[in-house]
């Protein structure tokens, strides 16, 4: 059906890159993946595969991603050897050594930063998705952008929307 | 043919909500109300400097020079904790944007499923399970979230604050889970540098009173004698603070949970922050890691006056990215549908669909509208769940103090 061929031209979408994807593209919907509190307060963000992007992403690609980041996270908020270290360290500068160096929170965010921006670029912009960077919405939520081409899907409404739901 | 657009830069601090107050271009943040903190720091810088003037000279030659350094030492790291307390962001949680806020609210209603007109709404309350514990997650109609774990909201900053301690009226800030240990080290060097004055104020006095006599020593060095009323008065309260401080730590609770007997009681849950060893649960929380920042103040971001551009300052999502392609000067050849293609993010259309599996197959499906369309716009905006109040919720009808 008609439907059904606009919805994989989207799937096989020509977002070449963000920049491309922001300005030929409208936004569509955005997905919020919470945190995961199951062990505590540490940052972690739940795996659950979101439904919205069913028909967007391939779970494992996504899986991947949410893993990494909670790897990141943990390896930035181990208390250890080297957390006690800085911190004794720091405290017999009265913390002014932090004027200088860069905390090892700071280091972790900065690698974090970058990897969001290679999936970013390598995976999700082709896919029409956008991560941002759960640091800009307070560490509560990974906000997953999901971006529409308007120019080629037209008048057809809901076709190319994000549920799953119309896919059946 | 390109667009001009007339926008100005700002930091983000200047448009932060809450009732904070911010100096330095976005450096300091403190609560609005400074008043004590002022007097805190007139007693502690007073009295250090009558205690150099009148016992160090004395004590220095009399006794020994290193009674002063020392005394200079201490000094300097409680003023530097009690700056880096007081000009410190404690762990503000920033407000949900508009798109978060209505996801959240479109969760809450699809899980509270059909309500008989009439009727109040079920609480706002989200469990989850901690270390074996049921910890029940407050919503709150402030900052639009559901607060996470340990996180309160302190009414006189009006901000949600993690890990929330207490509002301390002495250091003109909240105390979080960002500047908890600087409070602590706070309390406790001025323990030791109250002490440490009292105690040599009066080895000064009797040593100058064998010599003198008592009454010659005080109308020598009357600065003593405010010392050590200062001191004597003092101690009691903050040597009494840090050891509850020092209490609270070892079994890693908040005064807030304290208050509230959070963990305390029999049939209460148990607290499952506490790793049931003292030695751990102190290195966890002074020696535990830095947390950054996620208010981002000196951050910039656009305000734009043309409407049609609306790059809102509630959203300032997409001026602060360094990768954000809206600032880049790059013409492209379609830029008039470019310009069109660019508007603001709008509440995601109305969607029965809840991520959770068991309400799927109960929920049913409406008809999808197309954000292009505005009258569907207007439809969608139509049925989008207002933003309850708490007026309309039950919980909040119960008298609760944050």
């Amino acid at each position: 059906s008609p439907q059904q061929i606009i919805c994989l031209h989207l799937t096989l979408s020509p977002f070449h890159n963000l920049q491309e994807l922001r300005h030929s593209a409208s936004l569509a919907n955005k997905v919020f993946i919470q945190r995961d509190y199951s062990e505590g307060t540490t940052c972690k963000f739940q795996t659950k595969f979101p439904i919205e992007l069913e028909s967007r992403i391939e779970r494992t690609l996504f899986e991947d991603t949410v893993k990494t980041l909670n790897n990141f996270y943990a390896e930035a908020e181990k208390i250890g050897g080297q957390s006690y270290l800085e911190g004794c360290l720091a405290c017999t500068t009265a913390y002014l050594i932090f004027l200088c160096i860069e905390t090892r929170y700071e280091k972790v965010l900065k690698k974090i930063a970058n990897y969001i921006q290679e999936q970013n670029e390598k995976i999700y912009a082709p896919r029409g998705l956008v991560i941002t960077d759960p640091i800009e919405r307070g560490m509560r939520v990974i906000e997953i952008s999901i971006y529409e081409d308007r120019g080629s899907c037209g008048s057809s409404s809901g076709s190319s929307s994000v549920s799953g739901s119309t896919a059946r | 043919m390109s667009a001009v657009m007339i926008t100005r830069k700002v930091r983000k601090w200047e448009k932060l909500p809450g009732k904070n107050t911010f100096c330095c271009d976005g450096r300091v943040m403190m609560a609005r109300q400074k008043g004590v903190f002022y007097l805190t720091l007139f007693l502690i810088v007073g009295t250090c400097a009558l205690f150099f003037a009148f016992e160090c000279p004395y004590l220095a030659v009399h006794l020994s020079p290193t009674i002063p350094v020392f005394a200079a030492l201490l000094f300097l790291f409680v003023l530097a904790m009690l700056l880096r307390t007081s000009f410190s962001d404690p762990g503000v949680l920033p407000r949900a944007l508009p798109e978060e806020a209505s996801f959240i609210e479109m969760e809450i209603e699809a899980a509270n499923g059909n309500v008989p007109a009439g009727q109040r709404p079920p609480p706002r309350i989200r469990n989850v399970e901690i270390n074996n514990q049921i910890v029940k997650l407050k919503y709150c109609y402030t900052c639009k979230i559901f607060r996470p774990p340990r996180a309160s909201h302190c009414s006189i900053c009006d901000n949600c604050v993690d890990r929330f301690d207490h509002h301390c009226p002495w250091v003109g800030n909240c105390v979080g889970k960002r500047n908890y240990r600087y409070f602590y080290l706070f309390t406790l060097s001025l323990s030791l540098l109250t002490i440490y004055i009292f105690t040599f104020n009066i080895v000064h006095v009797v040593m100058r009173s064998v010599d003198n006599g008592f009454l010659n020593t005080l109308k020598e060095t009357p600065g003593t004698v405010l010392e050590v009323l200062v001191c004597f008065f003092t101690l009691w309260s903050v040597v009494g603070l840090t050891g509850f401080h020092t209490y609270l730590i070892s079994l890693n609770q908040t005064t807030n949970e304290d208050i509230k007997g959070s963990w305390s009681g029999k049939n209460r849950v148990q607290n499952p922050y506490s790793h049931k060893n003292m030695i751990k649960n102190c290195c966890e929380v002074l020696c535990g890691p830095t947390y950054p920042s996620v208010l981002d103040r000196r951050g910039l971001m656009q305000l734009s006056p043309v409407s049609e551009f609306s790059a809102n300052d509630t959203d300032a999502s997409p001026c602060s990215s360094s990768t954000d392609s809206s600032n880049s000067s790059k013409t492209l050849p379609s830029t008039k549908r470019a310009i069109l293609c660019l508007h603001k993010p709008r509440p995601p259309p109305i969607r029965n669909n809840p991520t959770s599996d068991d309400l799927k197959a109960s929920i049913t499906d409406t008809a999808h509208t197309s954000p292009a369309h505005s009258q569907a716009e207007e439809s969608s905006a139509a049925k989008t769940p207002p933003l309850a109040t708490p007026e309309t919720d039950a919980e909040a009808s119960v008298a609760k103090s944050h």
